[in-house]
């Protein structure tokens, strides 16, 4: 247990100590996001009937934030602890591969909900948007922020080089939250495209977050949840895995 | 070190590691017991680091087992791994914190709870205590070795291993470093050591494993191993080269521009020695009797595996 509590302390300390890079900027990227979309597409999209496209926007960018940090955290804290070397010092104590994966992704969380609360704080000049249902909202940000901190280890897993990670960034994980109705409602979308956004986890974790604030949504919060839970179920059993083989963390 | 048990500090059976078609360990049996100052010499790629890293569970053996103060390494890896402090041979750091981050850090990681008296005596043993607050980053190679030490001690390990402790590392730093380990050595510490500087070895060690090719070539204490592979040599230089008699011929070590080498057991027989040369009309301009030095054991050794 202390063994766990350390390293939980020991990774949150480590993206704190930068928080202007690790929680700051992220912050900005959003507002700009924000600000630029909001004033370009307010009058232009329509999505609820009852909901402005500003206030619309907030929650997608606070939960893109939330996943895309969560992530982050977790890989390159990885990758790079095994370019340095000092993976050694959390491979030579006996921690267990479940506390090391709980401490992982816990610290991603963490990361994720920060930066989460960040954007959303500093949304607030443009549009004050009200949570119907804080349980639903907090449910997705800690279910969403889990599965990016474990998809976090996985990658920086098996990524050899910081390039290998970027590919699997930029490849995988923008091209899934940007197709996953942050910045539209996917009934916006032609049919075919309606149809491949349901293939993406992404859109539900969104969709499901954003149904803790107004109370709408493209499809059921439960669905959501189910499908957002068996996705993390299926990459904590694979991370899990790899953790407890060693692989190529112990040859 | 738990009472009542004197089974081996570590235990190593038929390890065998292999990567591709390349045989690191290749069928390595060792026992090492506790409160030995034990060496690990070999040649760069004899698989030292290897062999530490098996014990460390940093990596997994293709063939064999390893036991840590009777603890398997893979079954028992927490126990195991609790009785075990390890010194890699990198010089790695965490760049984000502190040395007295580092090592409240490293306790915690192995469950040890406010460790403050026992860090600020490690800080003060390896000279590092005005470092303390300094950022990781900004310590010298020879200091964060020895954070590297301190992290390896923070939950008092009864087997303690570095690999390779003082390569880069300035003289004056390395008697600190010697000092405290024969400390925690003489307070019942199991020491085991890789080292490329054999008078330190010869110095410290009180038994010695050679590796060559993933194979121990020799295992003794230090004192068999430089009595068997060099005897004492009696240096002679001539005037002119001679024929030498047979009798001096199965002596003769070696003969570089007149300079020759002879070993010999006991001192008397340099007397003899001298006379049989002076005998068969060599000249001498000097003599010299040199000891034998875990060097050219070892250069011995390594030729004849
Ligand atoms: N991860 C690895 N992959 C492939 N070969 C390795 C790896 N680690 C070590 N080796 C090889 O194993 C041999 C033993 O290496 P090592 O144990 O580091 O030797 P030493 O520490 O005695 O210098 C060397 O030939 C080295 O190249
Ligand atoms: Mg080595």
């Amino acid at each position: 247990m202390i063994a766990f509590r350390t390293l939980l302390y020991k990774e949150a300390l480590r993206f704190w100590k930068v928080a202007f890079q690790t929680v700051g900027a992220p912050v900005l990227t959003s507002v700009m996001y924000l600000m630029i979309f909001s004033q370009v597409l307010a009058d232009r999209v329509k999505v609820y009937d009852t909901v402005r496209y500003t206030d619309f926007l907030i929650p997608g960018l606070v939960m893109m934030s939330v996943l895309q940090n969560a992530f982050s955290n977790s890989s390159s804290s990885l990758i790079q602890s095994k370019i340095t070397g000092n993976i050694v010092f959390v491979l030579l104590p006996p921690i267990s591969y479940r506390e090391f994966y709980g401490a992982y992704v816990i610290a991603s969380i963490m990361r994720g909900i920060v930066v989460g609360l960040g954007v959303w704080i500093a949304s607030l000049p443009f549009a004050q948007v009200g949570v119907t249902h804080p349980l639903w909202a907090l449910a997705f940000a800690l279910l969403g922020g889990a599965m990016l901190g474990t998809l976090g280890i996985i990658a920086g897993i098996w990524a050899d080089k910081f390039d290998q990670l970027a590919a699997f960034q930029n490849f995988m994980i923008m091209p899934l939250t940007m197709l996953s109705g942050v910045f539209y409602s996917i009934h916006s979308l032609p049919p075919f495209w309606q149809g491949v956004s349901h293939l993406n986890p992404f859109f539900f974790m969104i969709d499901g977050f954003r149904y803790g604030f107004f109370g709408v949504s493209d499809v059921s919060p439960w669905l959501s949840l189910g499908v957002v839970a068996v996705a993390l179920v299926v990459f904590a059993i694979v991370c899990l895995e790899m953790l407890r083989r060693g692989y190529k963390l112990r040859h | 070190m738990r009472s009542g048990d004197d089974g081996p500090a570590i235990r190593v059976q038929g390890a065998v590691k292999q990567y591709g078609s390349l045989q690191a360990l290749a069928g390595v049996d060792l026992e090492i017991a506790q409160g030995e100052f034990f060496g690990l010499l070999g040649p760069n790629g004899a698989g030292k680091t290897t062999l530490i890293s098996a014990l460390a569970g940093l990596t997994r053996l293709s063939a064999g087992r390893i036991a840590v103060m009777g603890q398997d390494v893979v079954d028992d890896y927490r126990e195991a791994r609790r009785m075990l402090g390890v010194v890699p041979q990198e010089l790695v750091f965490d760049p984000f914190f502190t040395v007295r981050e580092v090592l409240r850090i490293q306790s915690g990681y192995f469950g040890v709870k406010n460790n403050e008296p026992w860090i600020s005596e490690l800080l003060e043993n390896l000279d590092l205590t005005s470092k303390a607050d300094a950022n990781m980053r900004t310590l010298s190679g020879g200091m964060k070795r020895r954070v590297l030490v301190a992290q390896a001690l923070v939950h008092k390990p009864p087997v303690i291993v570095l690999d390779e402790p003082t390569a880069g590392v300035d003289v004056e730093l390395r008697q600190t470093l010697w000092k405290f380990i024969q400390k925690l050595n003489a307070a019942g510490h199991t020491i085991v050591l890789t080292t490329h500087y054999l008078e330190e070895a010869e110095a410290l060690c009180t038994r010695i494993a050679m590796l060559k090719a993933g194979r121990v070539i020799a295992l003794d204490t230090t004192a068999n191993i430089l009595r068997h592979v060099s005897s004492h040599a009696l240096k002679v230089r001539i005037a002119e080269s001679i024929t030498l008699p047979d009798a001096l011929r199965e002596k003769l070590v070696r003969d570089e521009a007149g300079e020759l080498s002879f070993s010999f057991e006991r001192y008397d027989d340099v007397e003899t020695l001298l006379a049989t040369l002076r005998a068969a009309g060599a000249i001498l301009q000097d003599v010299e009797i040199t000891k034998p030095d875990l060097e050219q054991a070892f250069i011995g050794m390594m030729s004849k595996a």
